[in-house]
């Protein structure tokens, strides 16, 4: 069956099984940057934001986003570049993996709330696991990047 | 130094960021055929038939693999170098399964959903055989979980299946029990560590097909594409020069990407076929069908005299390598050589045991690699020592550890599988990290505890080493070469799989080129274009491979201060290099026009430069790990309120990148000390299969890390540099463990220390006193 998704500000249409994932769709799609980590919901690196909120898509049914908005790091190339220059200045580059979907959910914080104090940032981002960095630089740049934003 | 010691951000962060292909399965063939992997229900079975007709059948499946399909080569999935320390005692597929989760077949299809499918209509019967799971009764234990004949060792490890043995060891340097009865001060202790998951965010992926040379090319997320290589063609009688790996951006790895996983199914499909194919695991397959931490019990005694000297360790350690054998001896013998020498003025110690099958999944490299084991048993023992003889911990530890200058016999004694290598230690700063440590901590305030009323609050300390790769058997190499414009290409064959190995090694090189990280493009580990390096592994790239790319870029600045003298008709010693520009008296030239004249001018000629380096030595980093914890005194909930890391690596190549390096190692180390746990049920089946299951530490769970590096200089690294990568994992469970007793006077053994064990031993001496 066919749907419609508004992605990166552009109407696509993509043919998809009703059981199939929008995660899947995606990346069969050539949006390689959503990548598939845990297949359960629990590491966020599959995360892309509907509407602008983050969502994850390796347990969101495609057809569940018909009509909507989708957006990956693709769409967001300005603000992935500079939280990337913040991330890259405190150290918190390591494997990387999840680096997109944390520019997208670190976006969305900023679009939600931009002033989100420490426990705040901690928060929002909690579903975004990382194995690699034990969290503290990345925190460190996160708090930068809101800080100069606002 | 201008670039080196630097805080340089990754040369691939922003690309990588922005969501550019990097991952292997981000080049998987669009077309290509997917492999599922059927896998076994049971801990220990034989395969009795296998029905596969209608399968077959199904429209989408181009074929489907059995144990039938291959000729009996074993090998080892270890990923090590040739010959390996590990057994041969793998087959792609066999007739025989050994643990919930091995490969029984495979299928071969135009989707997942096709695989699927097919999966559902294939018959196996089993013949299901009584599994081994109690590792402490696999000795001798009347089953064997590998009976059959034809597999082997490369070397003598100890290896004896018809025991249950994978490997054993057996070291003593003097009298231990003679020493140990003299001692006025004994203690005998036995401790529990747990097999860990990797849990690296990346599946194990690899996705291949066959160029327009005819050759068989795979992108695998590996930590060692040489080995993967060397044991695909060795396995599958494909000649090596037919085989290209090439590793992309690996998404973590931390030892689980040392070994083989879907790589030998995905090359031969392609191989057999000519149609691209890959396989992505699924994390339930990550979890039950790679390999995890080796579980061990570590049965300790230590003897100290009247002064608080330790006189004697004896360790009797028994690992558990799971079904298949990868890294069983290595990981073993680590447990005891990067953790014994800490204690370095014994008169005696003895390490010895064995490595285990069990119908688990299998055990293999794990970041920390048996020192975190061997960490947690000893450095708790010692806290249990000091508290017998009412001594300080800390004091006992100033007086006994290794100090510069001094060594161990146990380095000539133990390496990795083999004989080690004698060293000195040229740089050991364990005293000032001590020192600073307790400083950072507030240890005198603090020590052994503050009652806050509902909480208390405690603190504990461990030291650890590790090394800087293997003596005499890790090779990396290196070669750079100038380019028009005046920049330079690096390769490679060292494997970035996110510890930052790219931007180290840029920095070393234009260090010694006197340019900047931006002049210097690198490109890692593909097996047709870079030169060969064993691979991400035993904490050996900045070391090995650095001192490699060292080696390498200032042969090429010789090649081009050559090239300039002849231009200048003088001597090359006679000219100055500045990075930008060569001058000799009046005379001088950019690098840039130098550059493009020897590219486009009648004596044009590539200049490029290719060195190797073997380390004749393993310098250990050191290090102090402090933590503060805050407890709930009714519940024993546990709150890591800081952790205090003081490293002694050398100089940091890159400061961020080595504080990256340290506070992930203990953030994965807390975990291992207080609830990441591998489960399996009574039958051998893996309950923690999935993260909801297997839980790793979250952003919430880390309040405050202080990692610092006090000054030090290792004259045989490259710029000083010794080794990062592993060494902050080793010291948080006993750190942990030293805590607990020093809030509630109680000693857990075992990890994980999770509160409800600390609630129950609590409970137990209560009930004792009443």
């Amino acid at each position: 069956m066919k749907i419609k998704i508004t992605i990166n500000e552009k109407d696509k249409i993509f043919e998809v099984e009703p059981s199939e994932y929008l995660l899947d769709v995606l990346r069969r799609n050539n949006y390689t940057s959503v990548r598939r980590g845990c297949d359960n919901t629990s590491c966020g690196v599959c995360t892309v934001l509907l509407d602008d909120k983050p969502v994850p898509s390796c347990s969101l049914l495609a057809l569940k986003a018909n009509g909507h908005r989708i957006t990956t790091v693709e769409g967001i190339q300005e603000e992935a570049h500079k939280i990337g220059l913040y991330f890259g200045n405190e150290g918190a580059d390591q494997c990387g993996y999840c680096n997109p979907s944390m520019a997208l959910t670190v976006y969305s914080l900023k679009l939600e709330n931009p002033k989100a104090n420490e426990q705040e940032i901690k928060e929002y981002l909690v579903g975004n696991l990382c194995r690699c960095t034990g969290y503290v630089a990345q925190h460190e740049a996160i708090k930068k990047y809101l800080g100069d934003q606002s | 130094m201008k670039v080196v010691n630097h805080r340089t951000p990754s040369v691939d962060g922003l690309g990588i960021m922005k969501g550019r292909k990097a991952y292997t399965d981000d080049f998987a063939e669009k077309d290509s055929l997917i492999i599922k992997v059927l896998r076994s229900p049971h801990a220990f079975a034989k395969i009795k038939t296998i029905d596969d007709e209608s399968a077959k059948a199904l429209d989408g499946i181009e074929m489907i693999l059995t144990y039938k399909d291959f000729k009996r080569n074993a090998f080892t999935r270890a990923g090590q170098g040739y010959p390996e320390p590990s057994p041969h005692d793998k087959f792609v597929l066999d007739e025989y399964v050994r643990y919930v989760g091995d490969e029984v077949l495979a299928v071969v299809g135009t989707s997942d959903d096709i695989c699927q499918k097919a999966m559902d209509l294939i018959k196996v019967e089993y013949e299901v055989l009584e599994p081994v799971l109690d590792f402490e009764k696999a000795l001798d234990h009347k089953v064997l979980v590998h009976p059959e004949d034809d597999i082997h060792e490369m070397f003598d490890i100890g290896f004896d299946p018809k025991r249950n043995k994978a490997a054993s060891y057996h070291m003593e340097i003097g009298d231990v029990k003679k020493v140990l009865d003299s001692c006025k001060y004994t203690i005998s202790e036995t401790f529990y560590t747990q097999a860990q998951a990797h849990v690296m965010l990346e599946p194990h992926t690899v996705n291949a097909r066959i160029d327009y040379q005819e050759r068989l090319v795979l992108y695998s997320s590996t930590q060692t594409p040489f080995h993967i290589r060397r044991i695909i063609s060795q396995a599958l009688e494909i000649p090596l020069s037919k085989i290209r790996v090439i590793k992309p951006r690996v998404g973590g790895g931390f030892g689980g990407k040392q070994a083989i996983h879907g790589e030998m199914l995905v090359a031969y499909v392609t191989y057999i076929t000519g149609k691209a194919s890959k396989m992505v695991y699924t994390r339930k397959e990550v979890f039950e069908s790679s390999y995890t931490r080796h579980p061990m019990k570590l049965e300790i005694s230590l003897g100290a005299d009247e002064k608080g000297m330790l006189k004697a360790i004896d360790a009797h350690v028994l690992s558990d390598t799971g079904a298949y054998g990868e890294h069983a001896l290595t990981v073993y013998m680590v447990a005891g050589s990067k953790v014994l020498p800490l204690y370095n003025k014994v008169d005696a110690v003895r390490f010895y045991g064995d490595v285990v099958y069990t119908n688990h999944t299998p055990a293999g490299a794990y970041r920390g690699y048996g020192a975190i084991q061997g960490n947690f048993a000893l450095e708790s023992a010692v806290d249990i020592l000091c508290k017998k003889m009412k001594m300080d911990p800390i004091k006992f530890r100033e007086l006994n550890m290794m100090k510069e200058k001094e060594t161990s016999p146990i380095f000539a004694i133990m390496g990795e599988g083999t004989e080690g290598t004698a060293m000195n230690m040229e740089t050991c700063k364990l005293e000032e990290c001590v020192s600073r440590g307790k400083e950072l901590i507030h240890w005198d305030d603090i020590y052994p505890h503050i009652d806050d009323g509902d909480k208390i609050r405690s603190v504990g300390m461990a030291i650890a080493m590790q090394g800087s790769g293997i003596p005499l058997i890790d090779m990396g190499s290196a070669s750079i070469k100038l380019n028009d414009d005046g920049f330079y290409n690096l390769m490679v064959g060292a494997t970035e799989i996110g510890q930052g190995s790219d931007t180290v090694l840029s920095q070393i090189a234009a260090e010694v080129l006197k340019t900047s990280v931006d002049k210097v493009i690198i490109y890692s580990s593909d097996t047709d274009l870079t030169p060969f390096d064993v691979g991400a592994y035993a904490s050996s790239t900045t070391f090995v491979s650095g001192n490699a790319v060292y080696r390498a870029a200032d042969e090429l600045k010789s090649m081009m201060l050559k090239e300039v003298a002849r231009i200048f008709e003088c001597d090359k010693d006679d000219i100055d290099f500045d990075g930008e520009r060569f001058y000799y008296k009046d005379k001088k030239i950019s690098l840039i026009d130098f550059s493009n004249e020897i590219t486009y001018s009648e004596a044009q000629k590539q200049l490029q430069a290719t060195s190797s380096y073997v380390g004749p030595k393993s310098p250990p980093p050191f290090m102090a790990g402090f933590v503060e914890v805050e407890f709930d005194k009714e519940t024993a909930e546990m709150k890591v309120l800081n952790y205090v890391s003081v490293v002694d690596c050398g100089t940091t190549i890159n400061p961020m990148l080595a504080k990256g390096q340290v506070d992930g190692a203990i953030v994965q180390g807390l975990g291992m000390a207080m609830f990441e746990d591998v489960k399996y049920s009574k039958n051998g089946k893996l309950i923690s299969g999935d993260m909801l299951n297997y839980k790793i530490p979250t952003r919430l769970d880390i309040k405050k890390l202080t990692t610092e590096f006090v000054d030090s200089y290792e004259e045989s690294g490259p710029f000083g540099a010794k080794s990062v990568g592993e060494i902050g994992i080793d010291t948080p469970p006993a750190a942990i463990a030293n805590a607990v007793e020093n809030a509630f006077g109680i000693r857990i053994k075992s990890l994980p220390i999770t509160a409800e064990k600390i609630l129950n031993k609590k409970w137990e001496i209560e009930n004792e006193k009443k």
